[in-house]
Formats: C-alpha cells, sequence, structure tokens
C-alpha cells in the first residue's frame, strides 16, 4: 500500500518563554502512515504526540526534518491547502471548533474556503451530517446541543472536505461514556469506508481497536506495532506511566497464576472465547 | 455530621412554558464519614442535586438537613452553608486566576475572614493534602503547572476552607492515566485524612465501584437506587434502562456467567475476578 | 438569568419578510430610520407607525415577543422622556421649586418616545426576522464596494459572525465561573463599589483566559479547514434578488416618497 504521510527524522522545538528557552517536543520521530490504515497514537500529555498531529497538516512546521502528505512538503506553502484539504483534523475541545451559529453554516465552513460551487456544498453538507447521524439538527445552535453532538458537528464540517485522512485530536477526552461511544462508532465507520485515521488518545481501549499503535514518550517514538505486539511489553508501557488494556492486565495475572493466555488476547470479546473454550 | 436530603424538589424556569422538572422528589441519607458516589448520564439532575447541597440553588420543595441546620428554612446564612460544604466544579482548574498558587489558595480561606497566620497554616496543610509540595509550587504561577498539578491547586482551594463535607464533580474529567490515577489518590487520602463525607460524581464506574461506600443513582431527577456498589452493580437491568454501565471488569466477569462460567456475580475488583477464573479454569482442567 | 434577553435575537419563522434577501431588509431598516427623522409631525408617525404594523403582522412575530425584548431599554425611552419634559423651556403650565413643565416640553417629550420607540421596534424587527448568519452575509455583501478604499468587509462579517456563535458560550462560562468562586466563599452583592469591583476580579481573570484559549483553538481550528481570508471563497446560500425583494425594494422607495411629501404639506 502506498504512503499518505511520511515522517523523515522530524524535530520540533517552540519557545517556553520571553529569555529564548526552547523546549524540544518532538525529538527525532520517524514514521510512515499507510493510505486507508487507523494508526492509534497513545502518550500522556506533554509526551509530544498533539504536537505531532499538528504536525501532520502543516499547523506546525518542522524545526527539523520533513513531513510529507500525498508528496507534498508541509513546508511547501504552494500546497498548504492540498495538504489540510488531504489530511483533515478534529480537535479535542467540542466547542472551541465550531465557527457558526447555526450547525449547516458551520458544515458548509470547510466547503466554502475551498470554493467549491454552492449546489455542491450544500448536497455536501447534508450529506456530512447524514453520516454522523445530526441530519435533524442542521438549523440547530451549537449551545442547544450536547459534547457528543457537537463534537459529531464538527466530524461532519471535516467530513464535508472530504479529505483522505482524518486527525483526531484526543476527541472523546472530554466527552461522556455515551458520547465516547457515539464518536468511536463514526470513526470505525469513517475508516470502514476507506478514510486513513489517526487517533489520539489516552484511552487504551479506544486504541485496541486500531490496526496500529504507537506510544509516543518525551518527544520520541517508544513502541510502535500491532497492537497485540505493543501491549506485550506491558511492563515498559507503565514505566512511563500510561496503563495497558484490562483484558491485557487480566491475561498477564492469569499466566501469573499459570494459565497459558496467549498474548495476542487484547480484547474483551478474545478474552471470553478463550476462557469459555475450556468450559 | 450527616446528611438528611427529604423529598427534595426543584423547577427550572418555574411558571415558564419551558418549566421543567430538573429534581423530582429525591430522598437519601449519608452518614458521617461516609464517601458516597453519584452516577447518571449527562442532564440526569447529578449537578442540580449538588449545588443544592451548598446552597447555590433553592429547593421548591423538600429538606435538606446539614448536621442540625435545615438549609432549606428562610434565613440560613448561605455563607455559613458553604463554609461547611465544599464544592469543587467540573474542570475546577478554570477558576484560577491568582499569580501564585498560595495566593490562589487562600482565596478561600480569606473570604471566610481568617487570620494571616490561620490561612497561611491552611493553605500549607490543603496544599500538602493535595500531594503537592508547597516550598515547590507556593510562589510558582498556577499557570505553569500541568493539568493534573493545576487540577489539584484548584481542589486545595476548596480543602483550605476545612469543609465538612467535600464534594466533587467529576474530578478526573479530561486527565491522561497518570493524573486521573493520581487525583483518584487524592480525593481517596483526603478522605481518610479528614474522616469527613466526601462526594464523587464520576462516569467513570470502575472509580465509582472502587471508591464509595454508597452509590447513588440518579435519572431524569429522579432517585433509581441507592445502595453499596455491590448492591447497584448486581442491578444490571436497572443500570441500563437509565443508560449506565456496568464497570468494565464486572462487565467482563457478568458475560463469562451470560457464558455459562460458574463465578460469582458483580465482581468489582481486577484480582478478585482473576481469582475465580484461574479457580474455575483449574477445576475444568 | 443573563440568557433571558432577547433583544437582538431571531424568531423562527417561514413568514415572507423572514425570506427577503437580508440586503432589502437592511436598507429598508437604515430607511425606516431615516424617515423617522425626517417626519416632523404626529400625522407621519400615525403613518409610520402603520406601515410597521403592517410588517409585523406579516412577520407573524407575536407582539408580545417584541414588547418582551424592549423591557430592557425601557429605561432609556423614560430617561430622554423626564429630559425632555423638564428641560425645553416655553409656556408653563406646571411648576415646583426649580421643577417645571412646558407645553413645548410635553409636545417634545412625546414626540421624542414614540420616535425613540418606533426607532427601536422597526430595527429589533430586523434582527428578528433575519437569521444572523444572513444578517451578517447581508452586511458584508453591502460592504463590499467600500472593499477598494480598504474597508475589510469580509473580515467585518467574519467577526460578526464568530461573535454571534461565543457569546452564549461565554455567558455560559461566566456562570460557571461566578458559581465556582461563590462556593469559595466568593461575595459579589454586598460591599461599596470599590470592594465589589474588586470581587469581579475572581471572575474577569478566569474569563479572559478562557476566552483567550478559546481564540487560540478557534484559529487553529479554522486554519485546518482551509481557511484564508475571504479570497476565493464560496458561500452555500447565494445570495440572488428575488422578485419579491424588488417589489419590496419599490414599496420602501415609495413609502420614502410618501413621507418626505407628507413632512412637506404638513
Amino acid at each position: 500500500m502506498e504512503n499518505i504521510i511520511t515522517i523523515e527524522n522530524l524535530v520540533f522545538q517552540y519557545l517556553r518563554d520571553e529569555d529564548g528557552d526552547t523546549v524540544q517536543a518532538l525529538k527525532g520521530v520517524n514514521l510512515e502512515i499507510k493510505k486507508g490504515s487507523f494508526t492509534a497514537i497513545i502518550g500522556k500529555n506533554g509526551s509530544g504526540k498533539s504536537t505531532l498531529a499538528k504536525n501532520l497538516n502543516g499547523l506546525l512546521l518542522p524545526t527539523e526534518g520533513v513531513v510529507y502528505v500525498n508528496g507534498y512538503d508541509t513546508k511547501d506553502y504552494d500546497h498548504v491547502w492540498d495538504i489540510r484539504q488531504t489530511a483533515g483534523m478534529v480537535f479535542q475541545n467540542p466547542d472551541n471548533q465550531l465557527v457558526s451559529a447555526i450547525v449547516e453554516d458551520d458544515v458548509a465552513f470547510g466547503p466554502e474556503n475551498l470554493g467549491i460551487e454552492p449546489e455542491e456544498i450544500r448536497r455536501r453538507v447534508n450529506k456530512a451530517l447524514k453520516d454522523v447521524n445530526m441530519g435533524q439538527f442542521k438549523k440547530k445552535a451549537p449551545h442547544f446541543l450536547s459534547g457528543g453532538q457537537k463534537q459529531r458537528v464538527a466530524i461532519a464540517g471535516v467530513v464535508a472536505m472530504k479529505p483522505e485522512c482524518i486527525i483526531f485530536d484526543e476527541p472523546t477526552a472530554m466527552l461522556d461514556p455515551k458520547g465516547r461511544k457515539e464518536i468511536m462508532a463514526i470513526i470505525d465507520e469513517l475508516h470502514s469506508e476507506g478514510i486513513t485515521v489517526i487517533l489520539i488518545t489516552h484511552f487504551m481501549e479506544e486504541a485496541v481497536r486500531a490496526d496500529r499503535v504507537i506510544i509516543m514518550h518525551e518527544g520520541h517514538v517508544l513502541l510502535d506495532g500491532e497492537p497485540e505486539n505493543v501491549f506485550e511489553e506491558e511492563e515498559l508501557i507503565r514505566s512511563v506511566n500510561l496503563d495497558v488494556p484490562l483484558m491485557v492486565q487480566i491475561g498477564a495475572k492469569l499466566r501469573a497464576k499459570g494459565i497459558n493466555v496467549p498474548l495476542n488476547i487484547i480484547t474483551e470479546e478474545e478474552m471470553v472465547d478463550f476462557i469459555c473454550q475450556y468450559k | 455530621m450527616s446528611i438528611q436530603v427529604k423529598n427534595l424538589k426543584h423547577i427550572y424556569e418555574k411558571g415558564m412554558p419551558t418549566e421543567q422538572i430538573a429534581l423530582d422528589n429525591i430522598s437519601f441519607d449519608i452518614k458521617d464519614g461516609e464517601l458516597v458516589g453519584i452516577i447518571g448520564h449527562t442532564g440526569s439532575g447529578k449537578s442540580t442535586l449538588l449545588q443544592h447541597l451548598n446552597g447555590l440553588l433553592k429547593a421548591d420543595e423538600g429538606n435538606i438537613i446539614i448536621g442540625d441546620i435545615d438549609i432549606t428554612k428562610p434565613g440560613v446564612s448561605m455563607v455559613q452553608i458553604r463554609k461547611r460544604i465544599g464544592l469543587v466544579f467540573q474542570y475546577p482548574e478554570y477558576q484560577l486566576f491568582e499569580e501564585t498558587v498560595a495566593k490562589d489558595v487562600a482565596f478561600g480561606p480569606k473570604n471566610l475572614g481568617l487570620s494571616e497566620k490561620e490561612i497561611d497554616e491552611r493553605v500549607r496543610e490543603a496544599i500538602d493534602l493535595v500531594g503537592l509540595d508547597f516550598e515547590e509550587i507556593g510562589e510558582r504561577s498556577p499557570f505553569e503547572l500541568s493539568g493534573g498539578q493545576k487540577r489539584r491547586v484548584a481542589i486545595a482551594g476548596v480543602v483550605a476552607m476545612r469543609p465538612e463535607v467535600l464534594i466533587l464533580d467529576e474530578p478526573t474529567a479530561g486527565l491522561d492515566p497518570k493524573a486521573h490515577k493520581d487525583v483518584l489518590k487524592m480525593v481517596r487520602d483526603v478522605h481518610e485524612k479528614t474522616g469527613n463525607i466526601t462526594i464523587l460524581v464520576s462516569h467513570n464506574m470502575a472509580d465509582i465501584a472502587n471508591l464509595s461506600d454508597k452509590v447513588i443513582v440518579i435519572d431524569s431527577g429522579k432517585l433509581v437506587t441507592l445502595g453499596t456498589p455491590k448492591e447497584v452493580f448486581s442491578k444490571k437491568e436497572v443500570l441500563r434502562g437509565v443508560g449506565l454501565e456496568l464497570p468494565p471488569i464486572t462487565a467482563f466477569t457478568e458475560e463469562l456467567r451470560e457464558r455459562g462460567l460458574q463465578i460469582s456475580d458483580t465482581i468489582l475488583d481486577v484480582d478478585e475476578a482473576v481469582t475465580e477464573i484461574s479457580k474455575y479454569l483449574a477445576k475444568e482442567e | 438569568m443573563i440568557r433571558d434577553i432577547t433583544l437582538g435575537q431571531y424568531f423562527s419563522g417561514e413568514s415572507l419578510i423572514h425570506k427577503l434577501d437580508p440586503r432589502v431588509k437592511i436598507i429598508g431598516t437604515m430607511l425606516f430610520i431615516i424617515e423617522l427623522f425626517i417626519v416632523d409631525n404626529f400625522l407621519g408617525f400615525l403613518v409610520a407607525a402603520v406601515a410597521l404594523g403592517t410588517v409585523i403582522a406579516i412577520s407573524k412575530v407575536p407582539l408580545s415577543y417584541i414588547v418582551r425584548g424592549l423591557k430592557p431599554i425601557l429605561f432609556i425611552l423614560f430617561f430622554t422622556f423626564a429630559l425632555n419634559i423638564f428641560m425645553i423651556q416655553g409656556e408653563v403650565i406646571w411648576q415646583w421649586k426649580f421643577l417645571h413643565i412646558t407645553k413645548e416640553g410635553i409636545n417634545v417629550a412625546v414626540f421624542m418616545a414614540i420616535r425613540l420607540f418606533l426607532l427601536i421596534i422597526g430595527s429589533s424587527l430586523l434582527t428578528l426576522c433575519t437569521r444572523p448568519i444572513s444578517l451578517t452575509d447581508g452586511i458584508e455583501r453591502l460592504l463590499s464596494p467600500f472593499k477598494k478604499i480598504g474597508l475589510p468587509s469580509h473580515e467585518i462579517a467574519m467577526m460578526m459572525t464568530i461573535a454571534l456563535r461565543f457569546i452564549p458560550t461565554l455567558l455560559e462560562e461566566t456562570d460557571k465561573i461566578m458559581k465556582a468562586q461563590q462556593a469559595r466563599g466568593a461575595d459579589f452583592e454586598s460591599g461599596n463599589l470599590i470592594q465589589r469591583a474588586k470581587s469581579l476580579i475572581p471572575i474577569l481573570v478566569p474569563l479572559f483566559i478562557s476566552a483567550f484559549r478559546i481564540a487560540q483553538d478557534l484559529a487553529m481550528a479554522m486554519e485546518a479547514r482551509c481557511y484564508r481570508g475571504g479570497e476565493n471563497r464560496t458561500r452555500m446560500n447565494e445570495m440572488k434578488f428575488k422578485r419579491r425583494d424588488y417589489m419590496a425594494f419599490a414599496l420602501q422607495t415609495l413609502f420614502l416618497g410618501i413621507i418626505i411629501l407628507e413632512a412637506r404639506l404638513f
């Protein structure tokens, strides 16, 4: 499969205060993201995961190294709008990313910026709102919606730009369990339609759904691989103050009691099936 | 100290066409020293209930008796109530405003009209109670701290008022796993060290199950059920009916039971689950 | 609560007035305000009032709703009325110490009160019958000829759009912060003016920080959605004059003529 994003030796540093002190948030990251893949990036606050996300669509530009999106260098100003249209982004705070006081006008904001024909915008807005199950709210004002609903509108706003890849920067961090479930269902749906998904999160149970997990620590990639391989490194993950999914914990504890639970069991379904085969 | 809530009712926009019953005939008791968890989905009336407990909202009907005072009676001083009931709102770090951590934590005690010496003592005590180091951060700006530290400073601001009841509305919302654990541990520590009533609202069922002595379930402004975590989380269908879930570990063991595994019901603890499962598997082999 | 203010709010509906192009409504409102200042006798006001009444009837916005929105500015009406009635010199008909009421005073006071009253209702009808977004769009389009002389018409309209979007959010935020500080024993109600002003600091500082955070997040989100100013931007809802808009425009011009004629004749 072709790569949609290629990151070569990415270093990002920013000024911390007026004295000129700098902080290195990313210290040489190399990654390739395949078209159509679902990648989860995990790390605690300050691990550089959000900085990495913002480097993927030119919101931040590398201090050193290069980021290519669909072959375009993010530093190439002539293609910055192509890059941002290719790699859309959904942010953490549902309140602070909606521009307009009416839902459908907000979803239209992106396509309008791209200079698309009015009838086509109308079509895309209706379709995008239907895709996130918000069709009946299109004339509502955002402040009458729940957090999960606002986040769905934000996703529709990105979907209406027809991106090939969507970067979700902790999209569920401020939502309740119901909102979280809705958003994860939509992300799965978008992925199944062929959109490349990059999900930044600190909820392990969300990362289990991905086909690749990257763990960031202090500006480096600490672990990178398929979920079952990454979560085998339970101790390493715990040593950087992160959790492992509940089923990984249980698997390890059962193994300590002499039960041979295979390492690749990481979801509840797999664990239930494994235990029940001894019935 | 104890809390008794009797037939509490609250109506939003009373008399308007948009009138809405926010709380309907809610009654419960909290005994001295209990840690109580309140659960319910967003908009169930939890926050409205909390705001009644420290007098920010007024009951339309019913009584709230805290210690020996009925705070719903006219003429009760709200300042006196807020002195005794500390309420920490969601995302409390958004209310920080002073130049230094010490000054911010001192805001509450200052409003109580205490002496300089007493204020200083309480600030140090509160910062220590929430697990931070006064010498290290006391003179720093609260805005330079990490997310988890900011939150703890904000909680210290309420703890410093030495409330007899501490209410926390989703104290772990939006934190990363490490900060989440730290804040939970802090809640437990403060509760144990002060021995006071602590009321915890959370969407995280695992936290509620692990921490609470008693769990209160609220939906559409009504009290659905109440009891020990074990009692409440054994009512799977009731909880599902009001849009709530079991703690992940309980959901897992209940799934195993449904598939015919003979293990005990309503397991709330990971280690207990592991022991039960391994016992069962050893028997089968 | 702060959220109860209805002045400047939109009342959703499907009436002819709602459907008119926002530009026609903005121009119409401006003409109406000018007309109110051309009028120099009570008959003229009667004509204007009948015209306004007809527009309200067509718009189907309940009169009670419009009147409710007037409440917060009622005191301005009273203030100007009182000022006029006591300040104008002329034939004295009532006197108490230094206060006196003159025949001319009553005349001017009533005259001004009617003018102000019609002016406020007329302009609030504009916001009641126009979606905020259409209103800002209309303003942007009306101002666009001035772009040549350096007026940032798109930016002005975008600022208004964002303000409309975030006013409710900031009000909610204020409410939350106030409650949180009250829970820490803050007292906003008692004390003298200086003490009260001081007691606002614990609200204002977090509110400003909040507003800056929103601004930062929003700017980032807008950039991520390819926002680059007004250039090459299309709109989902295009504005096109329809027959009804030309008709409304013709009626407005006709009415302006009538008002000028009336002022000349009587």
